[in-house]
């Protein structure tokens, strides 16, 4: 069997991931954004009887400079260790890619060309002889669809039959040239490099690539249409126009907001029912085969149920908001939200692209912290991760707004689900406001610095595959958090049930810690068994109030609460007040980040310090403002 | 004159470049590159960052870089 090794590289946002995962039929995350693939990835596969071997790297725009993926990228197409590098280039803008190609043809003769998104070029009039590219270069090129699997045939024989290497040689302006006489490909490529040392011929060397690829172009492009990208410029007017851009962003949000809190509340009960059901068998299997009834007791009671009722809170919205998400991820809208948003972080010394990795916040902060691999800087990256828990995720959303309703807005009907409404903004804002403080504040103090320079290609918009994106969100996003999830949730339902059902003198440990923590949740106005609810809903803010309740009735397992009058009842009785319910909602928005989020942190920082300050940080600030708002009430 | 006095729908030629480091690099590899035209094409709802369309790509760029990018007007 032959064996055939291939280095992927390509400008980011041409579709290299799409081919990527086409060919390996992998489900790796792909959209308009830099760095999405920031570590290689490997895969290998059969074709034809050759085993060949796909090794996808960092989406790069050039060879030359020192960010981390293009490092990486780099580096591997220096080592030689493949048999061909293929690179992705970009239909549309064919100028921009052939400039990574001919840097790559410096470095290897072994180059394959793809042409991809043939199909968005030809929609916008742009027409391409690759035929003549192939000969200009002396390289095979194919034109590739990649979203609809157009072309990939054609490449996978191109490369099974590769043979020929390029005999192309870039060539540079007669002072530059005069270096370079009669040195072979490698030896020509090492005198570049050390010419590239002095900045002033750096400058003309980038130069004299990148007039090479335009003259490139200009032979094997043809513009048909005159206005192509005219949808893109007028939609790109409307959204960051001075007076509509910022309030339609709002919209948005909102919009994905509302439709995620109406529509979750239904497979959310599905969910549980369905759970519900295999508790009991499951409860009898367990009795059937002899278990002993405390055990029963602890697995199912403990374990199955608090894992169940995370799932089934937690799922529901995650599926809803993270295809929304997406959409516009893929529609191309998120660039210009950082466009237009960029400025407010510049002023608090962070990048523009930390206000997506907030937005990611809303549906699951884990992805918010995962997401802000997208952010170059390494200081900036550090600060969209530790400000990302200020913006209340999915988990916390129902808790603040059932809290809102029986506390904050006690009018009729008609205005009642709009001052909700207003309320829940506010609190938003607030977390908003909390993320530029606290970014501001640690560009002063921990992460000292100035703001990076944020260039942000603004990609045209793409009409995305919306069942491809749904399938991909699941796999990528909902699953990844769930399956971290369920592991942090199962230690925590053992402890749980143990918590509540170890009785010492009448009295179950949860109580007793309650009490322990009484003075101090007293202080912050609040009570002793809502610190011990945010301590052991540690694992998923879905259930806090669960465990609350699950205390304040003195129950052996978790606690639905039947209709939010009965919830207020029970609260109302328990001592709850306009400030205990404030409190919490503040609590709620400000305090350490659930386990999936930190255990996430602590991947993406890879250290302990950060991981620790990620969780301390927002618990103090927590603190700190329940602390203002009892004296406030106190005092007024 | 320097690339941020450059209105919405005003080209320039780009005549020098201030910038140092990754930041130049990376625009040299986006085309900006002296005798190169580039075009203002948007400007966020706070004034900065604006966009610039250059050799069929929109790039946004913060004022502070801008202010490093000498142009002359095209006309």
């Amino acid at each position: 069997m032959n064996k055939i090794k291939i280095a992927l590289i390509g400008n980011p946002n041409v579709g290299k991931s799409t081919i990527f995962n086409y060919l390996t039929g992998l489900k790796q995350h792909t959209g308009n954004w830099t760095g999405k693939t920031v570590d290689t990835c490997e895969h290998s596969f059969t074709y034809e009887n050759n085993k060949i071997q796909i090794v996808d790297l960092p989406g790069t725009y050039s060879l030359k400079s020192y960010s981390e993926e293009e490092v990486v990228a780099t580096n591997f197409i220096l080592k030689k260790d493949y048999d061909i590098a293929v690179v992705i280039g970009d239909a549309t803008n064919l100028e921009k890619s052939l400039n990574l190609v001919l840097q790559t043809l410096e470095m290897t003769k072994k180059v394959i060309l793809v042409v991809n998104l043939i199909d968005e070029a030809s929609k916008n009039g742009i027409v391409i002889n690759s035929k003549k590219l192939s000969n200009l270069l002396d390289i095979p090129v194919v034109t590739t669809d990649a979203r609809n699997g157009v072309g990939i045939n054609k490449l996978m024989n191109e490369i099974i039959h590769y043979e020929k290497e390029s005999s192309f040689i870039l060539k540079y302006n007669p002072l530059i040239e005069e270096e370079l006489t009669d040195l072979d490909h490698e030896k020509r490529y090492q005198k570049l490099k050390e010419l590239e040392k002095e900045n002033l011929m750096k400058d003309k060397i980038i130069k004299n690539t990148i007039d090479t690829a335009k003259r490139i172009t200009k032979e094997v492009v043809k513009y048909t249409k005159e206005d192509y990208n005219k949808k893109s410029r007028i939609l790109d007017q409307i959204l960051t126009n001075k007076l509509t851009g910022i309030p339609i962003m709002i919209c948005m949000l909102f919009l994905c907001l509302w439709l995620t809190i109406t529509f979750s509340n239904i497979p959310s009960n599905l969910l549980f029912e369905m759970f519900n059901f295999l508790e009991d068998k499951l409860y009898n299997l367990l009795e059937f085969l002899y278990f002993p009834k405390f055990l029963i007791d602890l697995l199912v009671l403990g374990v199955y149920k608090t894992t169940t009722w995370i799932i089934s809170v937690m799922l529901p919205p995650m599926m809803i908001f993270f295809p929304l998400f997406t959409l516009l991820e893929e529609y191309g809208i998120l660039p210009r939200i950082a466009f237009n948003m960029d400025y407010c972080y510049q002023k608090c010394n962070a990048n523009g692209k930390q206000c997506l990795t907030m937005l990611m916040g809303f549906g699951c902060n884990a992805v918010g912290v995962t997401g802000s691999r997208i952010i170059e800087s390494k200081r900036e990256k550090l600060m969209a991760i530790l400000t990302n828990v200020f913006v209340p995720c999915n988990g916390r959303f129902p808790t603040i707004i059932a809290l809102i309703t029986m506390f904050l807005v006690t009018t009729n009907r008609m205005t009642s689900s709009f001052l909700s409404a207003v309320f829940l903004t506010l609190f938003i804002l607030l977390g908003i406001l909390m993320t530029f403080i606290v970014s501001k504040i640690l560009s002063l103090t921990l992460l000292k610095g100035y703001p990076s320079s944020n260039v942000l290609e603004l990609p045209l918009y793409r009409r995305p595959k919306i069942m491809k994106l749904i399938v991909k969100t699941m796999l990528e996003k909902v699953l990844a958090i769930l399956k971290k999830t369920i592991l942090i949730a199962i230690p925590t339902g053992l402890m749980l049930y143990l918590l509540a059902n170890i009785n010492i003198n009448g009295e179950s440990l949860l109580y007793l810690l309650s009490k322990f923590f009484n003075s101090f949740g007293l202080l912050l106005g609040l009570d002793g068994m809502i610190i011990i609810a945010f301590l052991l809903g540690f694992p998923a803010n879905e259930i806090v109030v669960p465990i609350l309740l699950m205390g304040y009735l003195a129950e052996g397992s978790l606690v639905e609460y039947e209709s939010l009058e009965l919830l207020k009842n029970v609260l109302v009785n328990h001592g709850w007040t306009l400030l205990t319910a404030i409190n919490f909602i503040i609590l709620t928005l400000f305090h350490f980040p659930c386990g999936t989020t930190l255990l996430t942190i602590k991947r993406e920082t890879g250290s302990i310090k950060w991981t620790l300050i990620s969780f301390i940080l927002p618990t103090i600030i927590g603190i700190l403002l329940c602390l203002i708002i009892k004296l406030f009430f106190f005092l007024f | 004159m320097y690339l941020s006095d450059l209105k919405r729908g005003e080209e320039g030629i780009i005549k020098k470049i201030n910038l140092e480091g990754n930041i130049k690099v990376r625009l040299q590899d986006m085309g900006f590159i002296p005798g190169n035209r580039v075009k203002c094409v948007l400007i966020s709802p706070f004034n900065d960052p604006k966009a610039y369309l250059i050799n069929g790509t929109t790039l946004s760029i913060r004022k502070k870089d801008a202010l490093e990018i000498e142009v002359d007007r095209f006309e």
